[in-house]
């Protein structure tokens, strides 16, 4: 999923490329498109402000199912300083992080095991294929069984929906090894495990990054959806619990409030993608084909 | 001869492995929560094959064709205006970001509230959570679009409609493919969450009523369903995608082979 951000930056040093003449230009042209874009972009976060405070106050919607977007900010800064909203977003964090954290892990060792091996890589194809198009929610019945409302529940679900996204893209990335890298490394005599530090995980690690960027949506999307369904503690619960209260505004607000931890991660994601790919070209923006 | 002996060795060793460990597993204790793998074939046919098909699998399929319909429909569309125009992408462009962020899940309670528990919800559901990866990947494959064949569209006279049909879209369609990848995995997760809320039919509603019966071995063939479902959905969906996207694998195949 290349963001639109990053296309825009890849386009400008493009066109830089194309008009040498016009290098110098281009840091003032930027600014003056970067302003605009953040202007319109407030503009059209304002638009949809007024168009749902609009459909709250006219009655288009009946207000006791849509309150107006004044009401839900009002809500939403009460909850930031409520002890149980605080208590349930840091249940949330901890199963997203811990789902990652077992599948970054699960992955990178299977994708190197499997991936290094081409008889491994042969014999696992078929059953890998099998298994990872299975729908994740498939195991909430088996969850709810054997783990109850336990935070398990929720890994099971985000460990398997994870697990062969960062597979899949182990096993390419420990293939896109460059052969004459990995001739090279073996003439200057680096052993095994040089050879795979120093060779194979460089080139894996785009990989391994892109399918923990997916995996991060992924497993939030997960997370909340055990809270939601199952039951197991964290913000998806507390918007039951306020569905089941009739508190349609906290609703609302714990709602947003989902929407701005995806936002949240997504940037994390991408931030840290840049910062630990900085030497890779495809983040340097230099390889201009 | 002996090529494909191997293929076939090479594909079916390791899935006959596990289900003879499966089989032997189950043969010393039987397990509350593990059905043996004889009985749970069975099961899958007692209980799915029969009206039980019609009744509660059919209305799941239909809600998520109409659901990923929708949003493919809608996806697109607003994909192509929002990626055509600058003004409207920049103005767009935070509050699209927000709504992908928004973990498509807690549009269920919201949709609740708006428009109550019937097949609209869970219709509008997968429609809203669907929708933004086939937009986003649509805005993304617009702008992709290769300047060369813009401007040779452009000199040809291509205008309106037919820019649309012959030069847009096409240069959109390997995007908006990822984007209805993606689209459809959540789609899954949707129609079975959306039952398994506020549903008297549905798959999801079927497996939630038979775990909380504690029909186990009928709990895990509804499983087995929804696997095969993904499964299936898989490769229509990679069947799919080879036709619409044909052209652009062989012009990859030429590029890759003249580079």
């Amino acid at each position: 999923m290349v963001d639109v951000s990053e296309t825009s930056t890849s386009d400008a040093a493009r066109v830089t490329a194309g008009a040498g003449a016009q290098t110098p230009l281009r840091p003032r042209v930027s600014a003056w498109r970067r302003r605009q874009r953040m202007v319109l972009g407030i503009v059209g976060i304002v638009g949809l402000l007024v168009v749902w405070e609009a459909t709250a106050r006219l009655g288009l919607v009946d207000a006791r199912y849509l309150p107006p977007p004044t009401e839900v900010a009002g809500e939403f800064v009460h909850q930031l300083g409520s002890v149980s909203f605080w208590t349930a977003l840091g249940l949330t964090m901890r199963t997203w992080v811990i789902g990652l954290a077992i599948v970054t892990v699960a992955g990178v060792v299977f994708g190197f095991v499997i991936g290094l091996s081409p008889f491994l890589r042969r014999y696992t194809t078929s059953t890998i294929e099998f298994l990872r198009p299975i729908p994740s929610v498939a195991l909430i019945p088996l969850a709810v069984l054997v783990f109850g409302v336990r935070v398990e529940s929720a890994l099971l679900l985000i460990v398997y929906a994870c697990f062969w996204q960062m597979l899949i893209q182990m096993l390419y990335g420990v293939r896109d090894v460059d052969p004459v890298a990995v001739d090279t490394a073996r003439t200057f005599g680096l052993g095994w495990f040089a050879r795979l530090r120093y060779v194979v995980w460089p080139s894996a690690l785009p990989y391994l990054m892109t399918g923990l960027r997916l995996s991060a949506t992924i497993a939030l999307v997960l997370a909340i959806t055990a809270e939601l369904v199952i039951g197991v503690p964290g913000l998806g619960t507390s918007i039951t619990l306020a569905q089941n209260g009739a508190r349609v505004t906290t609703v609302y607000a714990l709602t947003v409030a989902t929407g701005l931890i995806g936002l949240i991660i997504n940037m994390l994601m991408r931030a840290a993608e840049t910062r630990i790919l900085s030497w890779h070209s495809s983040v340097r923006g230099e390889a201009i084909v | 001869m002996k090529r494909m002996g191997s293929v076939l060795l090479s594909t079916l060793a390791l899935p006959v492995i596990l289900i003879a460990i499966w089989f032997a597993a189950t043969r010393q204790e039987t397990s509350v929560f593990v059905p043996e793998p004889l009985s749970l074939v069975k099961t899958f046919g007692d209980v799915w094959v029969g009206p039980a098909f019609t009744e509660q699998v059919v209305p799941s399929l239909i809600r998520l064709a109409l659901g990923l319909g929708g949003a493919i429909v809608v996806g697109i569309a607003l994909g192509l205006a929002v990626g055509s125009s600058r003004v409207l992408r920049d103005l767009l462009e935070p509050v699209l970001e927000f709504f992908r962020a928004l973990p498509a899940p807690v549009l269920i309670p919201v949709l609740m509230l708006l428009i109550g528990i019937g097949d609209e919800m869970k219709v509008t559901v997968i429609i809203i959570g669907c929708m933004w990866p086939i937009l986003l990947n649509t805005v993304d494959g617009v702008r992709a679009t290769d300047s060369v064949l813009t401007e040779t569209a452009r000199s040809y006279g291509f205008t309106g409609m037919s820019r649309f049909r012959y030069l847009v879209l096409p240069g959109a369609m390997p995007r908006i493919m990822t984007g209805v990848r993606q689209a459809l995995s959540i789609a899954i997760i949707l129609v079975v969450i959306s039952e398994m809320f506020a549903a008297v039919s549905g798959l999801g509603y079927q497996i939630v009523v038979f775990q909380r019966t504690f029909k186990i071995p009928e709990m895990w063939s509804g499983i087995v369903l929804l696997a095969i479902i993904g499964l299936v959905l898989a490769f229509l969906f990679a069947q799919v995608e080879k036709v619409v996207l044909r052209w652009y694998r062989g012009q990859r195949e030429v590029e890759n082979r003249g580079a």
